[in-house]
């Protein structure tokens, strides 16, 4: 017997943070900065999927929370590499 | 009673970690710099996301789900802060200026006074 814990309290504290970051992403002076908020929002999202599988009661969301992040590493590194060097392969 | 204390434990872990988060997204819009920003999305992110998921695993207990946590848990702390310093070393390599006291510098070498 668990006790309830209301995590849709958190959902919306992430949607907060979220919004907040945004605003980096739409008016930031140069392309790092939106890379970097790009960068906090997927970290969000990771978060945002493991607390929706807590709410729903689905633990099968965990999965989708792990490719997520494996996607947004990814996706940093390669754009990253892409704007050092000029192309993703040399 | 039990319960009680792991669920006030839980919680606990939960609300530092979004003040971790919040406090992250506000150093991101406030700070004056890219590299300032960086400072604060790569260290308060992993922070917060680690302590947020600790207090998960705490709460779901010795299961299969456990692992799953701890594994995103694991990748998140490592890959992480490798992805903030790979878009640093980017911004060097393109000549984004950096903020000072004394003004905005370009990044060199040599020793920044």
């Amino acid at each position: 017997m668990k006790t309830v814990i209301p995590f849709e309290i958190f959902l919306y504290i992430l949607l907060i943070t979220t919004s907040i970051v945004m605003y980096r992403i739409i008016k930031g002076p140069t392309t790092f900065d939106r890379i970097v908020g790009v960068n906090a929002v997927g970290t969000k999202t990771i978060l945002f999927i493991v607390m929706i599988s807590y709410v729903l009661g689905r633990p099968n969301f965990l999965d989708i929370a792990l490719l997520y992040a494996i996607l947004n590493f990814l996706g940093s590194i390669v754009i990253s590499i892409y704007i050092e060097r000029g192309g993703v392969a040399e | 009673m039990i319960e009680i204390i792991k669920s006030v434990i839980v919680v606990i872990f939960l609300i530092v970690g979004s003040l971790f988060l919040i406090t992250g997204s506000l150093g991101i819009v406030r700070f004056p710099d890219t590299y300032s920003r960086m400072h604060a999305s790569g260290k308060c992110d992993t922070l917060g996301i680690s302590l947020i998921l600790v207090g998960l695993i705490i709460y779901q207990g010795l299961d299969f789900v456990t692992v799953k946590l701890i594994l995103i848990l694991l990748f998140v702390f490592f890959t992480g802060p490798v992805a903030v310093n790979s878009i640093i070393r980017a911004s060097f390599k393109s000549g984004n200026k950096m903020w000072t006291v004394k003004g905005w510098v370009q990044w060199s070498k040599e020793r920044i006074e």
